[in-house]
This record gives C-alpha cells, sequence and structure tokens, in this order.
C-alpha cells in the first residue's frame, strides 16, 4: 500500500528547484493500549487540573508560561507566542554540500523519503542523479506546519531523503568524556577477545532480528481474548558477571570452537 | 553521588541510569547502566492558569466524570467499540525476563555496514564497579576489529535493536529501528526513478559544487524557535510583564541543571564504575516498574490522547521525561507518552 505524503515542498538551491512530496520512513509498529479505569473500563479522559483545588481547567484557558532560572514564571500569551511562529514556506534551502561523514550520524533523528511532486519528475530525476555522482550530503532547512527544521539531504536506496538533525546542544559531546583506565591489558586478553569477536563476527542483515516481545504481547492478547491464562514463562537465571576475565575468555572461545 | 531526591510522585530524581543490567559476550558478561546521550529542546514551557499556578494532568473516568489515581487505571487493547482486553503490568514484565536483563551480543558486524537511518537514540555505558577490565576489554577489541555488537533487548516494555559501538576508549548503544519499521522506497510507494536528461543533471552537478563545503559547525544546528522563545520571555521578564515571581522564600533553590548532574553521573561512573547500590532496586533489571502511582496513572491513555492539543501532548510527554519530545510530531508524542511505562 502506497503512502500518503505528509508535506509538499520544493527543494531550493542555487536557482534550482525540485518540488517534492515527503513520506515518513518510519512505520509504526508499537502495540497500542488504551488507558481504562479498573473498575468499569470506560476509557479514561485527560484534563488540566489546578492541584491546589483539583478544579479543571480548559485547554482554552490555559497559558504556557517560561521558567526563568530563578523560578519566575513568565507567561506567553498565544498572541506571544503567535508573533513568534516562523515565516510559512514551502521552501526546503540546501545551504550546502558537504562530504559524507562529515554530519555526524549522531545528529540523525527521523528520515523522510522525498517523492516527486507533480511536474517535477524530470528535475527530480536530475537531482538524484548529480547527488549520486557528487557522493555528497546536503544540509537543508525548512519550515513545516509552523516548526523549523534542520535536515540532512541524502540518498537511500537511490532515492533522495531527508533526514531531520538534532539542535544544537542536544546530542551530548562525548569528547568531554574520559574513557574508564587502569593497568593496561594484557596482551593474552586482548587476543583471546579479538579471537572471541572473529568467531562472533558476521555480515549486518537488519531482516534476522525480530521484535519478538512484540509478538509476545500480541500472543498474550490473543490468549487472553480467547479466555486462557497467560503461558508460563519460566524466567532464566541471570548469568554472573565473570570475576576471572581470562578465564571466561578461554571458556569461551573453546565453546565457540567445539560448536564449530 | 547523586542523592535519591524525592519528587512529587515519590520518584526518585537526579540522574539514574535509564536502564542497567548485563552485557554478555561468549561467556564474558559485565554489568553496565545505560544513560541517555541525547538531550531534550533548549526551552521547555509548563501549563499554568491565568495567574501562574502551575497545572497537573489528571485522567477522568470518561463514564463517571470522576479524577483517578493510578490504581484506579488498567491497560486494555482495544478490540471493538466498548470492547477490551485488559492487561495488566506484570503480565507484560513477565513476557521477556531475560531479555529485560541482558544484552547478549551474539553477532559483532563491520561498523560500515550499519546504516545511520537505522540509528534512532543513542546511550552511553558506564561500567559498574567489577567491570571496568572487562568493559576496556571489550571496547579495545571491538575497536581494534572496527565491528560492533548486535542484540535486542527490552527496556521499559518496549523491544530494542541494538548496536554496541566502541569509540576511543567509551562504549555507546545506539538502538536501531526494526527492519519492519523502515519502509523501503516500494512500500512507500515511490515510483521507479526516471532516467534524467544530461543537461538537467550538468545544472544540478554544478548548483551542488557551488554549495560544497568540506565542513559544518554544531552551530548551523542552531535550534532557532526556542531561541526567539527565550528571548521573548526575557523582554517580558524585564519588563513586568505576565510576570509571576516566585515567593522569595523559595528562592535561592536555584539548581544545577539536570544536563550537568547526567555528565557528571556519567564521568564518575566512567572513572570509578558505578555501585550496583546507586541502582534504586525499582530499576535494576525492570526498568518498567516505576515508584509511585502517580507515574503509572501516566501509563498507556492512547483514547485520552487522541483529544489533546501538539502542545498538552508536549507537557505530558516532559512531565513522563519521554526522550526526544522536543522532536516529536503530534503523533510520536501520542505514541510516546502511551508507551512511556
Amino acid at each position: 500500500m502506497a503512502a500518503r505524503a505528509i508535506w509538499k515542498g520544493v527543494i531550493v538551491f542555487d536557482e534550482l528547484t525540485v518540488p517534492v512530496k515527503l513520506y515518513s520512513a518510519v512505520a509504526d509498529r508499537n502495540v497500542h493500549f488504551r488507558l481504562l479505569h479498573r473498575k468499569d473500563k470506560a476509557p479514561v479522559r485527560q484534563a488540566l487540573v489546578n492541584p491546589e483545588t483539583d478544579e479543571v481547567v480548559t485547554y482554552a484557558e490555559a497559558r504556557r508560561a517560561y521558567r526563568s532560572e530563578r523560578g519566575d514564571l513568565v507567561i506567553l500569551t498565544p498572541e506571544d507566542l503567535e508573533a513568534l511562529e516562523p515565516e510559512k514556506s514551502r521552501d526546503i534551502e540546501v545551504t550546502r554540500f558537504v562530504p559524507p561523514g562529515v554530519i555526524d550520524h549522531r545528529w540523525y533523528d527521523r528520515p523522510y523519503y522525498l517523492g516527486p511532486d507533480e511536474k517535477g519528475g524530470a528535475a527530480y530525476a536530475a537531482l538524484a542523479a548529480a547527488m549520486e555522482r557528487s557522493g555528497r550530503e546536503g544540509l537543508a532547512h525548512w519550515t513545516m506546519r509552523n516548526k523549523e527544521y534542520i535536515g540532512a539531504l541524502r540518498l537511500h536506496q537511490g532515492y533522495p531523503m531527508l533526514i531531520t538533525l538534532r539542535h544544537s546542544g542536544e546530542v551530548v559531546a562525548s569528547d568531554t568524556l574520559e574513557p574508564p583506565g587502569g593497568e593496561s591489558l594484557s596482551r593474552k586478553d586482548l587476543d583471546m577477545a579479538g579471537q572471541l569477536i572473529e568467531m562472533l563476527a558476521a555480515d549486518f542483515d537488519p531482516s534476522e532480528y525480530q521484535d519478538e516481545y512484540r509478538e509476545r504481547v500480541m500472543a498474550l492478547i490473543d490468549r487472553k481474548r480467547r479466555g486462557e491464562g497467560p503461558e508460563k514463562v519460566t524466567p532464566i537465571r541471570r548469568k554472573k558477571p565473570s570475576d576471572d576475565l581470562s578465564k571466561a575468555l578461554q571458556a569461551s572461545l573453546d565453546r565457540g570452537r567445539k560448536h564449530a | 553521588m547523586p542523592s535519591k531526591k524525592k519528587g512529587q510522585g515519590g520518584r526518585p530524581r537526579g540522574p539514574r541510569p535509564f536502564w542497567s543490567g548485563t552485557i554478555t559476550f561468549g561467556l564474558v558478561s559485565l554489568s553496565v547502566g545505560l544513560f541517555p546521550a541525547n538531550r531534550g529542546k533548549a526551552v521547555s514551557l509548563h501549563m499554568v492558569d491565568k495567574d501562574g499556578t502551575r497545572l497537573r494532568r489528571r485522567y477522568f473516568c470518561s463514564k463517571e466524570e470522576t479524577l483517578l489515581d493510578g490504581e484506579d487505571l488498567v491497560r486494555g487493547y482495544p478490540l471493538d467499540k466498548n470492547e477490551y482486553v485488559v492487561v495488566e503490568d506484570d503480565e507484560l514484565e513477565s513476557l521477556a525476563p531475560e531479555k529485560s536483563q541482558e544484552i547478549d551480543l551474539k553477532r559483532f558486524v563491520p561498523v560500515s555496514e550499519l546504516d545511520p537511518i537505522r540509528f534512532e537514540r543513542a546511550y552511553f555505558l558506564t561500567p559498574e564497579q567489577g567491570a571496568i577490565k572487562a568493559y576496556r576489554l571489550l571496547a579495545k577489541s571491538m575497536e581494534q576489529s572496527e565491528r560492533a555488537g548486535i542484540a535486542t533487548f527490552v527496556m521499559r516494555g518496549k523491544e530494542y535493536l541494538v548496536a554496541i559501538l566502541a569509540r576511543d576508549g567509551i562504549l555507546r548503544a545506539e538502538t536501531l529501528r526494526f527492519f519492519d519499521e523502515l519502509r523501503s522506497p516500494e512500500e512507500v510507494g515511490l515510483p521507479a526513478r526516471e532516467k534524467a536528461k544530461a543537461r538537467d543533471v550538468q545544472r544540478f552537478q554544478a548548483g551542488i559544487k557551488h554549495l560544497m563545503k568540506d565542513r559544518f559547525e554544531e552551530q548551523d544546528l542552531q535550534d532557532r524557535g526556542s531561541r526567539a522563545i527565550i528571548e521573548q520571555a526575557k523582554r517580558k521578564l524585564k519588563s513586568g510583564k505576565d510576570v509571576v515571581r516566585k515567593a522569595p522564600a523559595r528562592r535561592g533553590k536555584s539548581r544545577q541543571g539536570p544536563a550537568d548532574d547526567l555528565m557528571a553521573t556519567i564521568k564518575k561512573s566512567l572513572r570509578e564504575g558505578r555501585t550496583p547500590a546507586d541502582t534504586p532496586p525499582a530499576a535494576k533489571g525492570k526498568s518498567k516498574r516505576r515508584t509511585g502511582g502517580k507515574k503509572k496513572a501516566a501509563r498507556r491513555a492512547d483514547k485520552a490522547l487522541q483529544d489533546l492539543s501538539k502542545d498538552a501532548l508536549y507537557e505530558e510527554a516532559k512531565r513522563l521525561d519521554v526522550e526526544g519530545r522536543s522532536r516529536m510530531n503530534k503523533a510520536q508524542l501520542r505514541e510516546a507518552i502511551s508507551k512511556a511505562g
């Protein structure tokens, strides 16, 4: 089933334009529950309540407030917030093209496919071909539904894709962290660990891994719907952390060789 | 050591690992904690009434119109209209006990084969006391082999595919989207790529060339929306309009930001290894169970969530410490809130 476009925009750079449609590349596969009142199994609703009086405040009456460092509250009126909204635009403006890897993937957030919009097919095909040849990744800005986004423009399986990027400050810088230290690791342990990794080495095939938990949740729901009790799951004993690292490594290698 | 400050709902405050458990490879195992490597937005707003009283979100029974507490709530899986299969928390928790406690690295794959578009969220791994040597050994060996360990594990009522990566002696976990959580171009329904005209391609290549840069700076990623809000709030603070001053008695409690606390905890844990005692029993292997009934009240409210505005959802996500909430759209917020057990 074809997905519905979530937004239409126009890629713009250097006087070139490509009308595109955005599609979410992420599919929601989670099991969705509702929250019920235990007593009567009726679904619950949520409301804003003044905690001192238990009085309900409607969303229309509620205000949003900024809390200063000192703890003072500044109420931002709907007018204030409206005035701060970014200008509406359909432009997805690409400001630079950088070599792959320059935008560290830790900034990556959510991927969206770009598809050609009507009459934009030729430009779309040209953009994809040109990006393929340059091997570069674009940095793009756009405003979608009153919110500003920054994204990486790249190809995925030959198709242009925008991956939204996290904002500055939203990725904890790891270069300020010190790795754990200690006396140097023994050659022998390092060799054995290296061999163990080799023994467990494989290519990455994402289709090999299933969300079994989701399947178990659905199976549980199914059993309960038929009036059966939950299946007994025998808990697996938690492994004790290895005290003697070298011994554990050696045993792992021995075991691996036997199975090989 | 971060003290276990008690929040209003009886929830321990201050940074504690998102998950704690064991990493195994072969017969080697080491106890670790996971701390988030992503942070929320620079600014987050509170919901208040006209007088500046902070409002709280509560649940109502749609039939009885009464305010409910955590104990009054239960999850239901919708079958038909008004028909639900009731599922208790402990039933969900007992579904995968082994996976809630262990990240079993059964495979080590080349780091270069991991497509970053699968990456969802990042965490730092810190060793517990006694695990430092195994931690260092795993980090060093993975770095040398340029491989990442792959496993699936359960955290807060959801199973994750995870890659454990090493860089500069520090282990990081990246949760990955499952195969079926990432659509293919065919699934989305994108048309087969047309062949481009040579002249068009040249024009686009020239355009790309004009904008070629070798670098980009974190500055390019500024959150202009948050900045605008902070600036407007500061202007109003100065003018005194719409400002509710904090009662003087409660002033001066200006605390360190949670971000600073988090960094301090991660740094200390990397240096010395966390003592398992730092982990409240509730978080140990059973990260889904939280203390306090209020927390529970927030569970699984999809129906209720349907009616909420984006801002309301955001506020709720904040109350629940939903990670990455600042970047979520309405549907994602709804989803995350209903999941946040």
